[in-house]
């Protein structure tokens, strides 16, 4: 484990990976306040299909979102094996829907790389760039794109 | 924030309870109430914010307060009579008055604004005219750096101590600050300063209680102070110097003038620290109603403390979460089948009590009397009258109605349009109105007042009305309804409420400042409230305005639909029953109807409204909900069950989400999850505009 003295004088950066339809996501720790097992959400009407409505946490009423079908990798049928992400960004808080959470690693900030093209365009739109941990890809979310569209787009 | 700021926010806050005597007695005298003790305590509640000014160093504040009290001072000595042009003047010095208290604050320049310097001046100049000018607030008035120096107060002959001898005569003082007196920002040496003026002072100070420096508690108060002050004023113009501090002092006279001694009481020496209570009693003995108003503005006169909001809505929140736990609790203990237990279910109704009385309780901290809006809302009532020459006289009813802290704030500004309208709009010129054989001046009257669990306000004119016909040519004109539409009057009244209705015509300098009358109404839905409008032609209109008693919890009706469990507000529900199938009617292809005591009411099944499923195939046997919205439309909502009534902690949506159509707000159930709070005058549609336009007029052609 580092110290903090020298997270920055390496400019390191810690995310949370987590697995989404097979696949490596991650966010920057900073934004991500606890994680939750499922639980059933209540269904908001007229809203789009990736909200899976919202649950309560310890008295707030928080939204969850289905990550993969946001990301355009299909609907995700939860069970209790499944994973909320709680996220603050700013005074909103939003859960995010995945599959599992894989690690907490700090990683060298230099060493993000540019999106590959062959990713598919809807989920490319909400990654900032890509790790290469050990053989797999790690893409790193722009959270901020997931919750502007989240609040302002429907 | 520092010390100074803290004293700094308490004196801004004590401007508050200061400015709301002053309207208060303006009030009074404009209806004619001239008795001394009314002048008094406006020219009191000038003076004190005066005096906190000056320890502040908040000289355009001290000087404006200064005029104005000058003014108040030549009043209630007789020397200005209470024409009606005085008493304008004292109202618009009030206005100003706030204005100043309001940006001094906020940390603004008063006169910034070059408009704001001009009128000051101006309004100076007039107070000043008012006056009848006494040489020695003139001299006063010259120096603007002028420090807290009382004023000498005149003693009118009416107070039945004129008869005290006036020859020169030395007082001796024993003044002993407690140390509350120095907490509270004020300074011995200004007293001083301020006794020197009424005659020949010396002091001398008794430092023999003053401890080591090693054990000294710097904030208790150690020094007494012994003064001789040779004057030939009374005692009570001497006790004037020590208004501001009569209660945080023991002040004794020891050479009183027997005559004097008798009526008023005087701590011994020896005593260490006469009760506060005595002082008071020596300036309540000046005044000629002690019972009328405290004139000190002593802080010991109001058993009340100022707390900080935050704490209280922290407080709101908990006790909410503990409400919901003590659901959760009883729930799982029905559940397990504990319930046959009877000390159980004893201890969980005992909870249960207490924790709903303690809800209610700490909803009362946050409640507020709402004169301190209305007395905002006669300023503007006004300001709008002299903008549109208008005579208007606004009567206010039931101020000490107690709502929601929060909600009197959220009101200020629709009641401040609302108003507006109803001078600009509703109140016919002097002209027109007496060619009407009404009175020439217009009357509106702002009612406040709890009607049945909920908070009622009322605004009312006796203006020319609404003319329901213009408004229907205008709707159509603007395409807000299509032109064949048959609607009530109360529907067409409604459509003033719509986005879009406020016309180029209707804009003034007044009202047309961009706020229609639909931001008026989503302001109050967004308190929970709903607006009705009544209105006569040619004899006025009425805008009830109605609002939950808090914004914390609300009583609903739990039904379940597809699954999903919803709240309906108990507010918009009207009746309950089950459809029968000679009841419901389908026509043609449309949507089904019920018909019950001769009118057809849509039906809307909830689950198809917030798109959970397809209209069920029949709605026979299903319960139906009868709700009105708040336009007075009655709509049946199909549910699968109904569960049972409750009250419910309200919890926000909107901020981790946004607004969804047709959920107001959402809740948490005794088990944890949430269930959703229906607004229904979204779900029943307003009779209008957007998609549910068309429904809903169909439904009403055929009703």
């Amino acid at each position: 484990m580092q110290n903090v003295a020298e997270l920055e004088q390496t400019n390191q950066r810690e995310i949370v990976s987590f697995r989404v339809s097979g696949k490596d996501f991650s966010i920057d720790i900073g934004y991500v306040r606890e994680i939750r097992g499922w639980s059933p959400t209540t269904i908001l009407p007229h809203t789009p299909d990736y909200v899976k409505g919202v649950m309560n946490l310890r008295g707030n009423v928080i939204p969850v979102m289905d990550l993969s079908h946001r990301l355009g990798l299909g609907p995700t049928e939860p069970t209790e094996r499944h994973v909320i992400v709680i996220t603050v960004l700013g005074d909103k808080t939003v859960g995010l829907l995945v599959e599992a959470v894989s690690d907490i690693m700090s990683v060298p900030a230099d060493e993000l790389k540019p999106t590959p093209d062959l990713a598919s365009t809807s989920s490319r739109d909400f990654v900032e760039g890509v790790y290469m941990i050990e053989d797999s890809l790690i893409r790193v979310m722009d959270i901020h794109q997931v919750f502007a569209r989240e609040t302002g787009g429907f | 924030m520092s010390a100074r700021e803290t004293l700094k926010e308490g004196f801004f806050q004590e401007c508050e309870d200061l400015l709301e005597t002053m309207s208060d007695g303006l009030s009074e005298m404009e209806r004619g109430e001239n008795d001394a003790e009314v002048v008094n305590a406006v020219f009191r509640a000038v003076h004190s914010i005066k005096g906190g000014a000056g320890a502040f160093g908040l000289n355009v504040l001290v000087n404006f307060a200064h005029s104005f009290e000058n003014l108040l001072d030549d009043l209630r000595r007789g020397a200005v009579r209470p024409e009606s042009s005085v008493i304008q003047l004292l109202f618009r010095a009030s206005d100003r008055l706030f204005d100043v208290v309001e940006a001094e604050r906020s940390g603004r320049d008063p006169l910034g604004r070059a408009q704001d310097a001009e009128e000051y001046d101006a309004l100076l100049a007039q107070l000043a005219t008012a006056c009848a000018a006494s040489p020695a607030a003139d001299s006063e008035q010259s120096d603007p750096e002028a420090d807290f120096v009382p004023t000498t107060l005149a003693f009118g002959p009416d107070l039945g101590l004129s008869d005290v001898e006036a020859a020169l005569h030395t007082h001796i003082i024993r003044f002993a600050p407690h140390k509350s007196l120095y907490a509270s920002g004020n300074d011995p040496v200004a007293l001083f300063s301020a006794l020197s003026d009424l005659g020949g002072l010396s002091v001398s100070a008794d430092i023999s209680a003053v401890p080591p420096l090693g054990a000294l508690d710097w904030e208790e108060s150690h020094i007494v102070w012994t003064l001789s002050l040779a004057t030939e004023l009374p005692v009570p113009d001497i006790m004037d110097v020590f208004e501001f501090v009569s209660s945080d002092a023991a002040i004794s006279f020891e050479d009183l003038p027997a005559a004097v001694a008798e009526d008023m009481p005087t701590a011994p020496l020896e005593t260490e620290e006469p009760p506060p209570a005595q002082v008071l009693q020596v300036s309540e003995a000046r005044t000629s109603d002690p019972g009328k108003s405290n004139p000190s503005g002593s802080s010991n006169a109001r058993q009340s403390i100022r707390v900080d909001l935050e704490r209280v809505d922290r407080l709101i929140n908990l006790v909410g979460e503990l409400v919901i736990s003590e659901a959760m609790l009883t729930q799982s203990i029905t559940q397990d089948g504990l319930v046959q237990n009877t000390d159980i279910e004893t201890a969980l109704a005992r909870l249960k009590q207490l924790s709903t009385e303690l809800q209610e309780r700490i909803m009362a901290i946050r409640a507020q009397s709402v004169k301190a809006l209305f007395q905002r809302m006669s300023r503007i009532v006004r300001e709008a009258a002299h903008a549109t020459d208008r005579e208007v006289r606004l009567i206010t009813e039931g101020e000490s109605t107690e709502v929601d802290k929060t909600v009197i704030e959220k009101l200020a500004d629709p009641l401040t349009h609302i108003l507006r309208n109803a001078v600009d709009h509703g109140i016919e010129s002097a002209e027109a109105r007496q060619a009407a054989g009404k009175p020439a001046h217009g009357t509106v009257r702002l009612l406040a007042a709890h009607r049945s669990g909920q908070v009622i306000i009322e605004i009312e004119d006796d203006g020319a009305g609404i003319d329901s016909d213009r408004v229907l040519a205008k709707a159509i004109e603007r395409g807000l309804v299509s032109a064949d539409a048959e609607l009530s009057e109360q529907e067409i009244f409604h459509l003033l409420f719509e986005a879009g209705f406020s016309t180029a015509e209707q804009v003034s300098s007044l009202s047309g400042r961009g706020v229609g009358m639909d931001v008026v109404r989503s302001e109050i839905q967004a308190l929970g409230g709903r607006v009705n409008i009544a209105s006569v032609r040619g004899a006025g209109t009425t805008l009830t305005i109605s609002l939950p008693l808090t914004l914390a919890v609300v009583e609903g009706m739990l039904v379940e639909v597809a699954g999903e469990t919803l709240v309906i507000p108990s507010t918009a529900l009207r009746e309950t029953m089950r459809a029968e199938g000679a009841m419901v009617h389908r026509l043609g292809a449309g949507e089904p109807v019920l018909a019950i005591r001769g009118a057809l009411i849509p039906i809307i099944d909830l689950g198809e409204s917030l798109g959970f499923r397809q209209m069920p195939a029949s709605v026979s046997g299903l319960p139906l909900l009868l709700v009105e919205s708040a336009a007075g439309r009655l709509v049946a909502l199909t549910a699968d069950k109904i569960i049972h009534q409750r009250e419910v902690v309200i919890k926000g949506l909107a901020e981790n989400y946004g607004h969804v159509r047709g959920i107001a707000a959402a809740t948490i159930l005794g088990n944890g999850r949430i269930a959703l709070i229906i607004d229904i005058d979204q779900v029943a549609g307003n009779g209008l505009g957007g998609q549910d336009e068309a429904a809903s007029l169909t439904a009403h052609g055929v009703g």
